[in-house]
């Protein structure tokens, strides 16, 4: 029971670094790194927070007195504005070739400064957004028969407790894992993508626009990384928009990016697994073990601690897209 | 001259059919450089039609503006009598088209397949499109002797194979028009007369083929009409049958060159390099040479023969103080040198030891710096470059660079340009004055020629067979066979970093080598 709760835990976790890492996946696949997932991730949370608070706001407060639709209404803002940034690092890294790094990391300063400066000017309370409702999240769904099936023994639990009560973008971040290996390995725009990612040149001699290409793959992270943001204020026990929430998770989604060597189904069990710690640094608050004591800021730090591993290579090698990072040049 | 031959070649493609290719005053430029002026030519269908010229000529900006990689100033393309507009590649496909780059255009961790495919797909879904092109490409290997795997993955391939993806490439796409672009500079002879039996098929078939290359042998074999192309203009346009290779030189340069090298006899002299049981374990634990031993003696020139990648860049490096061998000893002059990782490239110049690297780009020259900075390279510790207190004395080093400039003939002459800025050539005689003039007893050369035009060939030449007769030791390093033949007093063939045999330049010939290079042994194969 305790390993479901745990288990559970996880998955809801895993979902914005799952969403975010697919986000990296698609543009990194493409020959375009992205660490600006951070900053679109952190972006989108707060657009999704502030749109789906103003516009469940009563009218007499100064919102729009919606009284559904929020949730969608912050998750498209989410997605619109996470693009945008998106387009950004595109039109910087791709049209004017320049550094994908600077670019990206310059997204991340503006999305860390701008939330904060916008909450602040918008909610006047610290660069929160005001906590909000039930009906402007995304709520809980329990999948038909999981309260029939409660008491079944084993499964039952599993269906009821841990595959169903999740809200939608949980399920829309796992149905995104096969659904990117089937446009990735299946499709003719994957095989395209996959291609400008490691070979520019053979693209464009075939006659295929790699400026098009990439620009596809990049709006695609953007959108994804709204996604990932949304869930954050929207699809956690957060409740709104709190200063810096994404707290370095597009950083741990770049990491399992490279655990899963770029691959998607990779992507799924690196996201669960760094899932699984945090749920286990979050319920075990410090682990006696009778000679000592580990200290929960150990605990709370083993998704780090595992990024930095993973970074300094530990895992074997990880080759990633040849042509990744390199703005494409056309040259004879 | 121009105009003559343009007339010559017109009259005799005024059949009833349009020519594959017309142009009619193409130009390009690149900035204040004009890589293309005024280009008419004329390729007949259905002909193997060759271009050949020095390195800059212009052959393959031309070629890229018939691919449509750039766009032309001015002028005219007709493609089978219409005039065409390329304004991408994907025009040029459209207008059948294709090219084999010098560089494959391939996506190596795809395969076969899926290269094939990619541009050229029927449909958003993957599948039915792979399952087309495996029909396809089985019909064509059958056509064409162009057998592949289908599902091998391009980077496991040889370059002789991944050329062949490249041509099915083309030929998927129908491509009637077939530009190749020194298509046999990475292959074995044997896969380059395979090459050529595949152009023979495919020009049997109808296709027209333009060759570009800077081998005149090739050019002599398989061609049917040449174009010569100097400084960015179309010289001449002449039928095969009706030239030689030395007048294509000459054409090429515009003055008379000497193909065949000039050189007396050998007289060997004591060994000065002494290389026994040398083996070399890489980093991923590959044994890039395995148990190799020969002699290099005084006043004499070692080839060392091979397709790139069986070894020889290694025993380069070893030598050369780069990287560090696993087992066995050299000997310099009867002293063993160091072959640890403590050794250092600096060492060996100290031994008498001179390297012009394999690569000059990674390892002969800075780019960014210029050419009074370049010359000094290796030697900068020396006293005649010092000053004390652990300064350099530029105003000795920029003296010995002028006087390098002026010996080697390196253009243009000023000593304040950097590398990046000079002709292939005109790199590689910066790389080869500050070894040459270094007075080593043993140089060691990688690839001197490698993207060098003809007149700096020569040039280079006669810099390596004259150490050599100053009662010098000479090891070099080429993948070009026929510079290996003219120069060598000796050449070793090395396969798989073993030492495949030993022959004598004048017992020999490229069919022998050629064997020796792919691991066969013609005694045995006899």
């Amino acid at each position: 029971m305790e390993l479901l709760q745990l288990m559970d835990s996880a998955v809801r976790l895993a979902t914005p670094l799952l969403l975010a890492a697919l986000a990296g996946l698609y543009s990194e696949r493409s020959g375009i790194f992205d660490i600006g997932l951070e900053g679109k991730m952190l972006m989108g949370a707060f657009v999704a927070g502030a749109f789906s608070a103003v516009a469940g706001m009563p009218v007499a407060d100064g919102g729009w007195g919606w009284t559904h639709g929020m949730a969608w209404f912050g998750l498209f803002m989410a997605i619109i504005v996470s693009v945008m940034l998106s387009l950004i690092h595109g039109f910087a890294s791709i049209t004017l070739r320049g550094n994908q790094l600077i670019s990206g990391v310059a997204i991340n300063f503006f999305a860390a400064g701008t939330t904060v400066l916008v909450g602040q000017e918008w909610f006047h309370s610290g660069g929160m957004t005001p906590t909000l409702k039930d009906n402007q999240r995304f709520e809980p769904i329990t999948l038909p028969f999981a309260d029939a099936v409660k008491d079944v023994p084993v499964l039952g639990p599993i269906y009821s407790d841990l595959i169903s009560g999740h809200n939608i973008i949980v399920y829309i971040a796992l149905a995104a894992v096969p659904v990117t290996w089937w446009i990735l390995f299946r499709t003719r725009f994957g095989l395209r993508l996959r291609a400008v990612g490691e070979n520019p040149a053979a693209v464009d001699t075939a006659g295929i626009s790699v400026i098009k290409q990439r620009y596809a793959a990049v709006i695609i992270a953007g959108v994804l990384c709204g996604v990932a943001g949304a869930y954050l204020s929207l699809g956690t026990s957060a409740a709104g928009f709190v200063k810096d929430m994404s707290a370095g998770k597009g950083f741990i989604a770049l990491a399992a990016l490279i655990f899963a060597k770029w691959q998607p189904r990779g992507v799924l069990m690196a996201a669960l697994l760094f899932g699984f710690l945090e749920a286990i640094g979050n319920k075990y608050q410090s682990v006696d073990l009778g000679l000592f004591v580990i200290p929960v800021q150990f605990m709370q730090a083993l998704p780090y601690i595992l990024t930095v591993v993973i970074l300094a290579g530990f895992i074997g090698k990880a080759v990633p897209p040849a042509a990744g990072g390199e703005p494409y040049v056309k040259e004879r | 001259m121009t105009v003559e031959t343009q007339n010559r070649g017109r009259s005799e493609t005024a059949a009833p059919v349009a020519p594959a290719i017309e142009l009619i005053g193409v130009s390009k430029s690149f900035g204040p450089v004009q890589a293309n002026k005024d280009i008419s030519m004329t390729v007949a269908r259905g002909a193997i039609h060759g271009i050949v010229g020095e390195n800059g000529a212009g052959k393959s900006t031309l070629m890229s503006i018939l691919y449509g990689f750039y766009k032309a100033d001015a002028g005219v393309i007709k493609i089978n009598g219409i005039e065409t507009e390329i304004t991408d590649s994907h025009a040029a496909i459209a207008a059948g088209i294709g090219m084999v780059h010098q560089h494959f255009m391939l996506v190596e961790p795809f395969t076969v397949l899926e290269n094939v495919i990619m541009g050229a797909e029927d449909g958003p879904l993957l599948r039915p499109s792979l399952a087309k092109a495996r029909k396809v490409l089985t019909q064509l290997a059958k056509e064409y002797e162009l057998e592949v795997d289908p599902d091998a993955i391009v980077g496991d391939l040889s370059v002789g194979f991944q050329q062949r993806v490249e041509i099915l490439k083309a030929l998927y796409r129908e491509a009637d028009i077939l530009i190749l672009d020194e298509p046999t500079g990475v292959l074995t002879p044997a896969e380059a007369d395979h090459l050529f039996r595949i152009l023979e098929n495919l020009k049997a078939q109808g296709k027209t083929i333009v060759l570009i290359t800077h081998k005149l042998r090739e050019i002599m074999a398989v061609t049917d009409t040449v174009s010569v192309m100097r400084r960015g203009e179309m010289t001449a346009t002449v039928k095969t049958a009706d030239t030689s290779p030395s007048e294509l030189a000459d054409l090429m340069v515009g003055r008379h060159v000497l193909l065949e090298v000039d050189k007396q006899p050998a007289n060997p002299g004591e060994v000065f390099l002494e290389v026994k049981n040398l083996s070399a374990i890489d980093h991923q634990g590959v044994e890039k040479l395995k148990n190799i031993s020969f002699n290099l003696r005084a006043g004499e020139i070692l080839g060392v023969a091979g397709v790139a990648g069986n070894g020889q860049s290694d025993l380069l490096e070893i030598l050369g103080g780069i990287s560090p061998a696993t087992n066995g000893e050299v000997l310099v002059k009867g002293d063993p040198i160091d072959l640890s990782r403590k050794a250092s490239a600096a060492h060996r110049r100290d031994r008498g030891i001179g390297h012009v690297p394999e690569d000059r780009h990674q390892r002969g020259l800075v780019m960014a710096f210029q050419t009074w900075e370049n010359t000094p390279f290796g030697y900068h510790n020396r006293p005649q470059f010092r000053k004390p207190m652990g300064l350099a004395n530029q105003k000795a080093m920029l003296d010995d660079a002028k006087a390098k400039i002026e010996k080697f003939d390196i253009r243009p002459t000023s000593p304040f340009l950097p590398a990046s800025s000079y002709s292939g050539g005109n790199q590689q005689k910066i790389v080869i004055a500050r070894e040459i003039d270094a007075n080593p007893d043993i140089l060691l050369v990688g690839q001197p020629t490698r993207g060098v035009d003809i007149g700096a060939i020569e040039f280079i030449h006669k810099q390596i067979i004259g150490l050599r007769d100053a009662g010098k030791a000479v090891l070099l390093v080429s993948v070009e066979l026929d510079e290996i033949l003219a120069l060598s007093d000796r050449i070793i063939v090395m396969f798989d970093g073993t030492i495949q045999g030993e022959r004598r330049p004048d017992e020999t010939n490229e069919q022998e080598l050629g064997m020796l290079m792919a691991g066969m042994n013609p005694e045995e194969a006899q």
